[in-house]
């Protein structure tokens, strides 16, 4: 996109100009950088509750984010006016951080070939709201019509269309329009006495054709009745240390719990992080390769640019075992002397730019799933899981499980009550035994969050066998 | 350092105008019933961090949200815009979304007669947050942060001090007659510290503390030695075999478990069946030990409101009571759905349907010190962290990991961590066999220490 054609010129009239006059503002009291990040975002949700619809919605929300590094402090303002003398207020007082002679900008911006990854003909933000309470009423009779003990179903679809523009003192210049889609479901099984549930969703950098053709709300409809009738079943789950295996896709929030947060270069930078000093060290088995990859296309956690304006990459971050890399943003970049990997993101306006995942999974290996169930003896099969959450410092991490089954003698036999599965970031890759040939990505519901700020994630991850984890059931 | 305190009174619109005038813009557009919600706000944060400072923020920021319904159809819609094409295309939108919802015979505004605000001051508003001048409130977030690592010489690095400010005025307007509005003020310190062991293990801990008036804050010193004294008692924690002892929840995980409680008794989620307390309105759900109360109208409390997010006074609800489920907790539309009447836990953000928010949900405290509750017990675990969210409301299955201190003797002997604490929350409930008397706030959800029996501890 050229810079004349982002709406921030068009809708609101800001100049070249004018984003060199509020960068000379940013830095009117020193400072090593600033830059600008301006947000228009328009955003519907739908969803149908007991079979009918009850709410409708839309909304925008626009402003500017405007950022003065000096050292390793930030200053930061921002606007929900995109006034002139707003924006120039709000960079004058991220300004304050610095104290010193004041700076100038580079004068021209220079835009940087981007990454293509949304292949959307037609955002799904446009799409009539006709279509979107179509998707979810097919949804609700889908569910009902799966079993009769399916009581209650919740379905909601959520689109978004975040333009950016992010300029900066040392000419960075870029913008994207991200769009952003996400099904999801909800539902209660009832039986006698017992009750539980089940949920599904998924979606992505998508239009709406995505869940009219592959995605579809019966899919979804289906996949959430089935789990809810299992659990009806579900027995206690095993207290203590076993072995577990992990169904392939969204169990991949192991990696992101259990590594990921911990090698995000902020914490490391300032060696709060378990994983400090660890770069070169193994810290997983040999069968262990880790990505974060914000250029896969379509992916929920993908973007094109990062929310500073760096383009998204590929990173190795664990690789046959030995710790690689960090991910990192233009500050902890610049502040250890590493590469920036394209990982500053941020919620909205409203906040500063952190590093943050993107789409972070195991690449895969040679073992077939059957194999891999097949070898354990007594164990936990972890197949779906709700969220997750890291203790960055000693590394401890939780995810628990919303579909788990117990292995005997190599074979998958009961339904478990959910639990938590407990580990030692540092050290729970180095139990990994087997690795699957069946590599998948989530679906597209991962929602991270840090510092209490969210963005949207994707993990993903191959069959995996550990030989050790605490399992936080309740049977002996 | 100077500041810029114009970001903090830059904003010049009246909101009751704007609120008003949009319901009534909304009518005239055919809406058979609007309400609007007109909010601004202010912040400011600092973090210093080994001495320095990290970040410093400031801003302001407004939104208005409007729910309009077109006979027994709903819709709504938000913005951060407030000239006149914004408003323009809110009102529009809005009309445009209910013209493809459903009826549900529910839907609706609360009756007239039950709007309504509680009169006198409720302290909810404290200009002094911003009283003190920038230099001095970055010098709160350092004194924390030094305190911290002044109390140890194990703390040696730190993830920073911080000290917030906030300030809200929020006005709610609707087409049968209500203009509400109230402002609340919000102040915080914190520090995270992180201890280290001789062998380089690390283990980082946090305190805080929160008001509404800033002569209301504890001191910086106090936030930090108690942060300080956290983290350090964690150094050389240790994991445990898998058993079944007594546990206690220190306040701040017990308000976590009691949030739980909250959850499922929300109007919300009683209407869907998806909780464990579906059908047991009256029936003993606790032991006889278990008040819970909702309190909406505690003045200064941080779950304190003149009125809901309808327009209905709030008010203190008895939850439970000696163990009995007294009343669930409700908004306009869940009261109607389950025959009931509203308890004024109506709570809404700009867009959506109103749903349920607490007021100041308390369990009642007890008798004993937490000293002589963990006095009485021979062998069991002080539970002084959850991690992750391990609640299936619908059952009430439990399961989080959790670190603490491990009890022998009636004492506390070693730091644990690495473990799940697992049960079913019904049987939680009725297993809870001391109550502390150290009922405190420090947001809208507060709880004693507990002790809990019966439950299982997964570890090697």
């Amino acid at each position: 996109m050229t810079q004349n054609q982002t709406l921030f010129f068009q809708k609101f009239g800001i100049t070249p100009t004018d984003l060199q006059r509020y960068l000379s503002g940013a830095l009117s009291a020193g400072g090593d950088y600033a830059d600008l990040y301006f947000e228009y975002l328009t955003s519907t949700g739908i969803s149908v509750d007991e079979s009918m619809v009850k709410s409708a919605s839309q909304g925008i929300s626009a402003g500017c984010g405007v950022r003065v590094l000096a050292g390793e402090r930030t200053g930061y303002a921002y606007t929900d006016d995109l006034a002139p003398e707003k924006i120039l207020r709000a960079a004058r007082t991220a300004a304050l951080i610095a104290r010193g002679p004041a700076q100038q900008p580079i004068q021209g911006f220079k835009e940087h070939p981007a990454h293509q990854l949304y292949q959307v003909s037609s955002p799904s933000a446009d799409a009539n709201i006709a279509e979107k309470l179509e998707l979810v009423m097919r949804a609700d009779r889908v569910a009902r019509a799966f079993d009769p003990r399916v009581v209650q179903v919740r379905a909601s679809y959520i689109d978004e269309l975040r333009q950016i523009l992010v300029v900066g003192s040392d000419g960075t210049y870029a913008s994207d329009v991200q769009p952003l889609a996400r099904f999801s479901l909800m539902c209660i099984a009832k039986s006698g006495e017992n009750s539980a549930r089940g949920s599904s969703g998924g979606g992505g950098r998508v239009g709406i054709d995505h869940f009219q053709t592959e995605k579809t709300p019966e899919y979804f409809a289906r996949e959430a009745a089935r789990q809810a009738l299992i659990q009806l079943d579900a027995r206690e789950a095993p207290a203590g240390e076993m072995e577990v295996v992990l169904g392939p896709g969204w169990p991949g929030i192991l990696l992101h719990e259990a590594i990921g947060h911990g090698l995000e270069a902020d914490f490391n930078r300032k060696g709060t992080s378990a994983f400090s000093g660890l770069i070169g060290k193994r810290v997983a088995s040999p069968k262990c390769t880790v990505v974060d990859n914000g250029t896969l296309p379509s992916r929920r956690g993908s973007i094109n640019v990062d929310d500073e304006g760096s383009p998204t990459q590929n990173t190795v971050l664990i690789e046959k075992g030995i710790l690689k890399g960090y991910l990192s943003d233009k500050l902890s970049s610049k502040l250890m002397g590493m590469p920036d990997t394209g990982n500053g993101r941020r919620e909205s306006y409203e906040h500063i730019p952190m590093p943050r995942m993107t789409n972070t999974y195991m690449l895969p290996g040679d073992d077939s799933p059957e194999d891999i169930i097949r070898s354990v003896k007594r164990g936990v099969y972890a197949v779906n899981f709700g969220g997750g959450q890291v203790d960055i410092t000693n590394g401890k991490f939780v995810f628990s499980t919303s579909e788990a089954y117990l292995i005997e003698d190599g074979k998958v036999t009961a339904p478990l009550k959910n639990c938590t599965l407990i580990g030692n970031g540092p050290d729970a890759l180095t139990k990994v035994s087997m690795v699957g040939n069946d590599l998948q990505l989530d679906e597209g519901v991962g929602t991270c969050g840090k510092d209490g700020q969210s963005v949207p994630v994707g993990v993903g991850i191959p069959t995996i066998k550990l030989d050790l984890m605490t399992v936080g059931g309740t049977a002996s | 350092m100077a500041t810029n305190t114009d970001l903090l009174s830059g904003i010049e619109v009246d909101l009751r105008e704007i609120a008003t005038s949009v319901v009534s813009r909304a009518m005239k557009a055919g809406a058979t019933a609007a309400e609007a919600i007109a909010r601004e706000g202010t912040e400011f944060s600092t973090v210093v961090r080994l001495g320095q400072v990290e970040t410093l923020k400031e801003a302001g920021s407004r939104g208005l949200g409007l729910r309009v319904f077109l006979g027994q159809r709903a819709a709504s819609t938000y913005s951060s815009d407030f000239s006149e094409e914004g408003i323009s295309h809110l009102v529009k939108g809005a009309l445009e979304l209910a013209g493809v919802t459903s009826e549900d015979p529910h839907a609706g505004l609360p009756d007239p007669s039950e709007f309504g605000s509680v009169p006198g001051d409720l302290k909810l508003y404290y200009d002094d947050v911003y009283s003190l001048p920038p230099e001095e409130r970055i010098e709160y977030a350092r004194r924390a942060e030094r305190a911290a690592l002044d109390y140890d010489p194990r703390i040696k690095n730190s993830e920073g001090g911080s000290f917030e400010v906030a300030t809200g005025h929020r006005v709610l307007a609707n087409s049968l007659g209500f203009v509400g509005e109230y402002r609340r003020s919000y102040c915080s310190l914190y520090a995270a510290p992180i201890a280290q062991a001789e062998d380089g293990s690390m283990q980082r801990d946090y305190w805080y503390s929160v008001a509404r008036t800033i002569s209301k804050l504890e001191s910086p010193e106090s936030v930090g030695r108690e942060a300080a004294r956290r983290a350090v008692r964690r150094l050389g924690a240790r994991k445990i075999a898998s058993t079944r002892v007594p546990i206690v929840l220190d306040r701040t995980v017990a308000a976590s478990f009691l949030g739980n409680i909250f959850e499922a008794a929300s109007g919300d989620s009683i209407y869907r069946q998806s909780s464990f307390l579906v059908g047991r309105l009256g029936e003993k759900i606790a032991g006889e030990n278990i008040t819970v109360v909702d309190d909406g109208i505690m003045p200064g409390g941080f779950g304190t409101t003149p009125f809901d997010d309808e327009g209905v006074p709030t008010r203190r609800t008895l939850v439970i009571e000696k163990g009995v489920l007294k009343s669930y907790l409700l908004n306009t539309y869940t009261a109607r759905k389950l025959g009931l009447k509203t308890t004024g836990n109506a709570s809404r953000g700009l867009t959506g349907n109103p749903g349920i928010g607490p007021g100041n949900f308390f369990l009642q405290p007890g008798e004993r010190t937490p000293q002589q509750i963990i006095a009485g017990i021979q062998r069991g675990f002080l539970v002084t962290e959850f991690l992750g969210f391990g609640v299936n409301l619908v059952t009430g299955d439990f399961s989080r990991g959790a670190s603490g201190l491990w009890i022998e003797n009636g004492e506390l002997t070693f730091p644990v961590e690495e473990v799940t604490v697992a049960g079913n929350l019904k049987d939680m409930m009725n297993n809870i066999v001391a109550i502390g008397n150290d009922l405190e706030f420090r947001g809208s959800t507060a709880c004693p220490t507990l002790r809990i029996d019966g439950m299982t501890i997964a570890g090697e």
